[in-house]
């Protein structure tokens, strides 16, 4: 029996039999159909918790919903936020600096989590870069970065700023604000 | 002055100088390539002499394999070079005396050959067809076969002398990998594939 | 006069070889992606340039203009040194290979010997790399890569002297004139074991999967070149592709009957030989790539048992079966 057996190791060995089993399944899968997803042209569906780029919502009415109870920046594990708020003159609390350091941040979601009037949240936008750590001031007119279409915002490769401050943010939040609401609502069952 | 006889001296100088280099750096790594650098205008040297089948020999067997494992063992060793000079003025006598003996030797041949046999000088130009690989394998295994056996059975000896010095007996506790076995062990042997009904859902 | 006019005339051919060379090696390393890529249900490059018939281009460019950095501690000599002795050998070799009838740059009565000699200098670029880098993965890198070659040439030398047994003669053309006859008349089938073992003991000459520990990026990052960037990693990167285009005319002149075509006799299929050649080549190629998109490495000391135990025996081996052939003149082969 032993005998057998190592007479059969030695003529499957110098065939190269298992070898040439080997190069059978590369072979075939030579022919096969390709799996590549050619990004950024076509791309796979995303999940509605998918946690992309911030954005802070508004109201239906165009109010604000944050109201600077600094949940997210206690809760925010990388200490990515940072929050000031006055009184506004109606008298409500409001924030008047609201930053989120993107090299910073993890994107565990917390915030989202923590906050009690669903104002900040994570989009499902992802492609988007920084190219410049000292570029952290925003103004409103470095604002059309983004474009229309975040397809568009990485052609445009303009760098983003590493900081996100509370316009940009508002801003991403209306852009995307039915996509953002759709988002919720679909897995709102779940929670 | 020929384009071979200029090609001779560009390999002799740079042999010459490859060869003084190869005893006087300091680097023994840097030694050892001096040496393939002066096998490889000697084989050039030869080259010239139309000797190409020992030319190449030389380069595959000393370039190519010898010089290889030396640059291996030398680029391992860690010299501290202070205590290897210490004895140069005490064996400044016999090195000088080798050398000059060498010399002499060299000097009594060129004395002989000029004197007696004047005519060697002359490059002996073989005809386009000549093959000096095969007159030397016919010379070797014809004219010169014992001698031609008895190096070969030498350097036989040699390499198993050389692994029997250096074969050294381990405990029998030493644990081994025998990579013969490791490659005879099937599949069956160490996993067990079982079939399970899959559990119910509760 | 008549020297420099010969002299013009060998630069042309060397160019005339080179030239080529160099584009094929570039669009090996785009075959390479490719072909890997299709094996492992991928694409592979295809943005620059139509289906990225422009990446090796890309590639060759962003290399060129690379900065090459000098770690501290290296030696600025042979750290320089090392590329050019590693591809020096891989196309000095193309010397003695006929691409047809006549069609060779230096008709040396010792080619084979001479490629045998060649193709062993192609391991000081890896071990002055290794040692002039002054980095531990380096030098591990170029000690393994050492002794891996050292041991894969025997196995070699032993399968050539098989086919200049067969042809009689040390001279590459004549051993391709040797095997006319069509497709059973090559030496791939009298030869086979030393055929097998020769384009294997090939690939690990060249450091190539499953054989290239001296590289093995999993365990010592990058090997014997972990150092070096710029146009040094890309000369050490074009030696790597020479030498397997190299080994690949080298298993086609010699197994598998070089120019010839395999359908001789009929008149427009054996016209022209280099093509015939170029395929065969291409075969080889192949097959390097189909390798390495399959099999894992090698274990360091099982390299060496393949190299030692296995490889030299067989061909000592067929060496003796063969000289018997030779002597009762078996076939058509030594008849």
């Amino acid at each position: 029996m032993k005998a057998i057996r190592s007479l059969q190791h030695y003529v499957k060995s110098f065939t190269l039999w298992e070898l040439l089993l080997g190069l059978r399944v590369t072979g075939r899968y030579l022919f096969a159909k390709k799996f590549t997803v050619q990004y950024p042209e076509e791309r796979v569906p995303k999940s509605p918790r998918f946690r992309g780029l911030h954005a802070l919502r508004r109201y239906p009415n165009g109010e604000e919903r944050c109201i600077a109870c600094k949940l997210c920046e206690a809760v925010c594990p990388a200490l990515a936020i940072t929050i000031e708020s006055e009184e506004r003159e109606d008298g409500s609390r409001r924030t008047t600096r609201y930053d989120i350091d993107l090299f910073k941040c993890i994107y565990c979601g917390f915030c989202e989590e923590a906050c009690p009037v669903d104002s900040i949240v994570l989009t499902r936008f992802n492609d988007y870069h920084m190219a410049n750590r000292s570029e952290s001031v925003m103004t409103r007119e470095m604002l059309p970065a983004m474009g229309d279409d975040p397809v568009d915002a990485l052609k445009d490769s303009r760098p983003w700023p590493s900081i996100m401050n509370k316009e940009m943010l508002l801003a991403m939040g209306e852009r995307f604000e039915a996509e953002i609401a759709a988002d919720r609502a679909a897995d709102a069952p779940y929670r | 002055m020929g384009f071979e006889k200029f090609l001779f001296y560009v390999f002799a100088i740079v042999l010459i100088f490859a060869a003084v280099r190869v005893i006087t750096v300091r680097n023994s790594v840097h030694a050892a390539l001096f040496l393939v650098l002066a096998f490889f205008n000697s084989a050039a040297l030869w080259m010239l002499l139309q000797a190409e089948f020992l030319a190449i020999t030389l380069v595959l067997v000393y370039v190519g394999a010898v010089m290889v494992l030396f640059l291996f063992v030398v680029m391992m060793l860690d010299i501290n070079l202070a205590p290897l000079r210490e004895g140069f003025i005490k064996y400044l006598p016999v090195g000088a005396a080798v050398g000059l003996i060498i010399v002499v030797e060299m000097g009594l041949v060129e004395v002989h050959s000029r004197l007696f046999a004047a005519e060697q000088y002359h490059l002996i130009q073989q005809p386009a067809g000549y093959s000096n690989t095969k007159v030397l394998g016919e010379a070797l295994y014809t004219v010169y076969v014992y001698p031609f056996e008895i190096a070969a059975v030498i350097l036989l000896v040699a390499i198993i002398a050389a692994i029997a010095l250096t074969m050294r007996k381990r405990p029998e506790t030493t644990k081994y990998q025998d990579p013969a076995q490791q490659v005879l062990v099937k599949r069956g042997d160490r996993i067990r594939l079982v079939k399970m009904p899959a559990e119910k859902k509760l | 006069m008549e020297t420099i006019l010969t002299l013009t005339l060998i630069l042309a051919k060397i160019v005339a070889i080179v030239a080529p060379l160099m584009l094929a090696v570039a669009y090996l390393t785009y075959a390479e992606r490719k072909i890997i890529g299709y094996m492992q249900v991928r694409i592979g490059p295809n943005r620059v340039g139509p289906k990225g018939w422009l990446q090796p281009i890309a590639d060759a460019v962003k290399l060129m203009v690379k900065e090459i950095i000098i770690p501290s501690g290296a030696n600025r000599f042979l750290f320089i040194l090392a590329p050019i002795l590693s591809i020096g050998p891989a196309l000095a070799a193309w010397a003695v290979i006929p691409f047809g009838k006549g069609m060779v740059l230096a008709n040396l009565d010792a080619g084979l010997l001479y490629l045998l000699a060649l193709t062993s200098l192609g391991v000081y670029g890896v071990i002055i790399s290794g040692w002039a880098s002054n980095s531990k993965y380096a030098f591990l890198g170029a000690m393994r890569s050492a002794a891996q070659i050292v041991s894969y040439e025997i196995a070699m030398g032993f399968a050539l002297v098989g086919v200049l047994m067969a042809a009689g003669s040390l001279n590459l053309q004549d051993i391709v004139l040797k095997q006319q006859g069509g497709l059973l008349h090559w030496f791939w089938l009298p030869l086979l074991p030393l055929f097998v073992v020769y384009f294997i003991a090939g690939v690990a000459e060249t450091n190539r999967a499953p054989f290239d520990v001296a590289e093995g990026e999993s365990e010592i990052v990058a090997g014997f070149h972990v150092e070096y960037s710029g146009m040094t990693f890309a000369v050490f990167f074009l030696a790597e592709y020479a030498n397997m285009v190299l080994i690949s005319a080298l298993a086609s002149t010699l197994f598998l009957g070089g120019w010839l075509s395999p359908f001789e006799g009929i008149p427009v299929l054996g016209e022209p030989g280099l093509i015939w050649f170029v395929l065969k080549m291409a075969i080889f190629l192949f097959l390097f790539l189909w390798f390495r998109a399959t099999f894992p490495r090698y274990r360091y000391d099982q390299i060496m048992r393949l190299g030692w135990k296995v490889f030299i025996p067989v061909t000592l081996v067929w060496i003796g079966v063969l000289g018997l052939a030779i002597l009762f003149r078996v076939g058509p082969w030594f008849a």
